[in-house]
């Protein structure tokens, strides 16, 4: 124990070369292949993979159109599932963190963590039956029926817990003194919501986006129950690594959502926002 | 009293918390300009009191008027008070200036008055050009300065202070005792003072209130709560009490009743006497020592350590002594003789 204690740098190898070997070869090395089989091909008649570099994958999905045409419908629903997460999430987490008794705010928090234990599948198919002509959404308020909105709703309805949890983690660490402090300056409560609650909340909420954002972006089981024939990014990897048997082709479609994720997290460091987590 | 109205006037004020009776019915009127202090242990009301002035808990009971203005059901944002916050309550996204600016800023004042005004304010709380810090880059007694000024900028009638001086040590906070009362006189505003500090509340303060379970026990000016305790519990909570009652109060004073001898009044010379002393606790500039009477009653005597060398100090105890008091000093509790 002795030794340990006077070879620090020891100690901490001991104590991170387990989660790093995780990290690098499980992590970083999967996505490394991904990356890396990107840039070969397939082999038209055998249908074997080439491991030459090429561009062609790459030039595929950037000259035709249907391509765009799906990143463009997969980023506009993951910013519809976050956004309509954001307006969902704001007011339940508020109610439990600041108004409901300790009581209630215990009941609540089980309330939200619950449904994540229910399998995926079931949450969704559970929807399809929801959703269906002639089904009860219908005989009550009416179905937009399966396709690109209903996608939307379910996976809004999937991913609100991962949106509200770090949401009310923000406002637990709000005192409740600082709201007193606002309307004692003269601020009203929408007011208060703007110019205090909101700012500090900005990090929790980039938090919740990142999971509501990258889960909705990679999505293809809900599209394919609810979607009818809508197609996202994840179908199209789906597609190409199932039926079409192209797992160069797959990977380099993956890398989209990669990128687009890449390119938020920067944005959103860019913004300061992680800074004050 | 005089003619006008008083700034903040209680009456029949009452809070209930399900069961628990925070506040059992206050009535008080505090003037204009008076720099006054809400004094109790905690849990004694006195806080939940500030709050119901401030707005922040609705009463259960009882009417708050500000300058002659029923306000008991108006919110927080609607009276013409300001709050200074136990933990500041200082917004972290927003820098020193901004913070002092958003009282301002949510009445629609124009900016550039609005950042003559801001500054201004921090100028007078002895931070000029620390506007552009975040509060977390600032310390304990600097962050209680701004604290200060965003409540001050607004120009209030009357400003509420929270335990301000809670978290700051000991020296800091007692130089904030002094700029505070400065600043109070340097303004003018009703200063509303909640203390658990009976220094604080005594040097600070033109009148006290001493809170006790949910009622004022006492109210006067600091020389009239500590010479003239209307209650044994202010005689205990304001000072050291040394009651004599019962047998000791009829041996040693010659009558029935409460009656307290402040520890620093007493004279304590060695010798046969009239008790043992107990304790003796140094502590610089003076000595407790702690004495049980043959009469009955535990005193506690303070003594100046003038004479240095009185190196048998720790040998005291258990020595006996003499208590020796003037009959002026002895204080009858709930008869006052100041007014």
């Amino acid at each position: 124990m002795s030794f340990l204690h006077r070879h620090p740098r020891l100690r901490l190898a001991a104590l991170l070369s387990a989660p790093m070997l995780w990290l690098v070869v499980a992590y970083l090395g999967a996505l490394a292949v991904l990356l890396v089989s990107a840039f070969w091909a397939v082999n038209g008649f055998t249908g074997e993979v080439v491991r030459e570099f090429t561009l062609q994958n790459f030039r595929t999905i950037v000259t035709e159109e249907v391509y765009r045409n799906v990143t463009l419908r997969s980023l506009g629903v993951a910013v519809a599932v976050t956004v309509i997460c954001v307006l969902l999430a704001l007011p339940m987490a508020f109610y439990m963190a600041k108004v409901a008794s300790p009581r209630a705010r215990g009941w609540l928090v089980i309330a939200i963590l619950t449904p994540l234990w229910a399998s995926y599948l079931v949450k969704a198919y559970a929807w399809r039956v929801l959703l269906a002509n002639d089904g009860p959404l219908d005989s009550l308020i009416g179905t937009p029926g399966y396709g690109l909105v209903a996608v939307v709703i379910v996976l809004s309805y999937l991913w609100l817990p991962y949106m509200i949890l770090p949401i009310y983690a923000g406002l637990e660490r709000l005192p409740d003194s600082m709201l007193e402090a606002s309307a004692d300056l003269g601020a009203r409560a929408g007011r208060t919501f703007r110019g205090v609650v909101l700012p500090i909340l900005v990090p929790s909420i980039f938090a919740g986006s990142i999971f509501t954002f990258s889960l909705s972006l990679g999505d293809y089981i809900t599209v394919q129950i609810v979607g009818g024939k809508t197609q996202l990014i994840g179908n199209l990897v789906y597609a190409n690594v199932g039926a079409a048997n192209n797992l160069p082709f797959a990977a380099a479609i993956a890398c989209i959502p990669v990128l687009i994720m890449v390119i938020y997290l920067t944005a959103v460091r860019r913004s300061g926002a992680l800074e004050e987590l | 009293m005089s003619t006008t109205e008083p700034a903040i006037a209680l009456s029949g004020l009452r809070k209930t918390f399900g069961a628990v009776e925070a506040v059992a019915g206050i009535d008080l009127e505090i003037a204009d300009g008076e720099f006054f202090s809400m004094l109790g242990p905690s849990g004694s009301g006195k806080t939940t009191v500030l709050r119901m002035i401030a707005g922040f808990e609705l009463p259960t009971a009882g009417t708050v008027w500000l300058s002659g203005r029923d306000v008991t059901r108006q919110a927080p944002y609607e009276r013409d008070v300001n709050t200074v916050f136990q933990d500041y309550a200082l917004f972290p996204h927003l820098s020193v200036l901004e913070n002092v600016e958003y009282g301002l800023k949510v009445r629609k004042v124009a900016r550039r008055e609005r950042r003559a005004r801001a500054e201004a304010a921090l100028e007078s709380v002895r931070l000029p050009g620390f506007g552009g810090r975040k509060p977390s880059a600032m310390s304990g007694g600097q962050r209680q300065r701004v604290a200060l000024a965003r409540a001050l900028v607004n120009r209030p009638r009357v400003l509420l202070l929270d335990e301000p001086l809670g978290a700051l040590d000991l020296k800091l906070r007692e130089q904030m005792q002094v700029e505070l009362k400065q600043i109070q006189r340097d303004v003018g505003i009703t200063f509303v003072f909640v203390t658990h500090d009976q220094d604080e509340a005594l040097t600070m303060s033109d009148r006290v209130a001493v809170f006790d379970s949910g009622r004022i026990a006492q109210v006067g000016t600091p020389e009239e709560v500590y010479e003239h305790p209307a209650t044994p519990f202010v005689a205990g909570f304001v000072g050291t009490s040394n009651l004599l009652r019962g047998d000791a109060a009829r041996q040693l004073i010659g009558r029935e009743g409460t009656f307290s001898v402040r520890p620093e009044k007493i004279e304590l010379t060695e010798g046969a006497g009239n008790g043992t002393v107990a304790e003796v606790i140094y502590a610089g500039p003076v000595t407790r020592f702690v004495v049980d009477l043959d009469a009955g009653a535990r005193m506690v005597v303070v003594e100046q350590n003038r004479r240095t060398g009185k190196s048998t100090l720790s040998q005291m105890r258990g020595k006996r002594v003499q208590l020796t008091w003037q009959d002026e000093h002895v204080i009858e509790i709930g008869v006052n003789h100041a007014s």
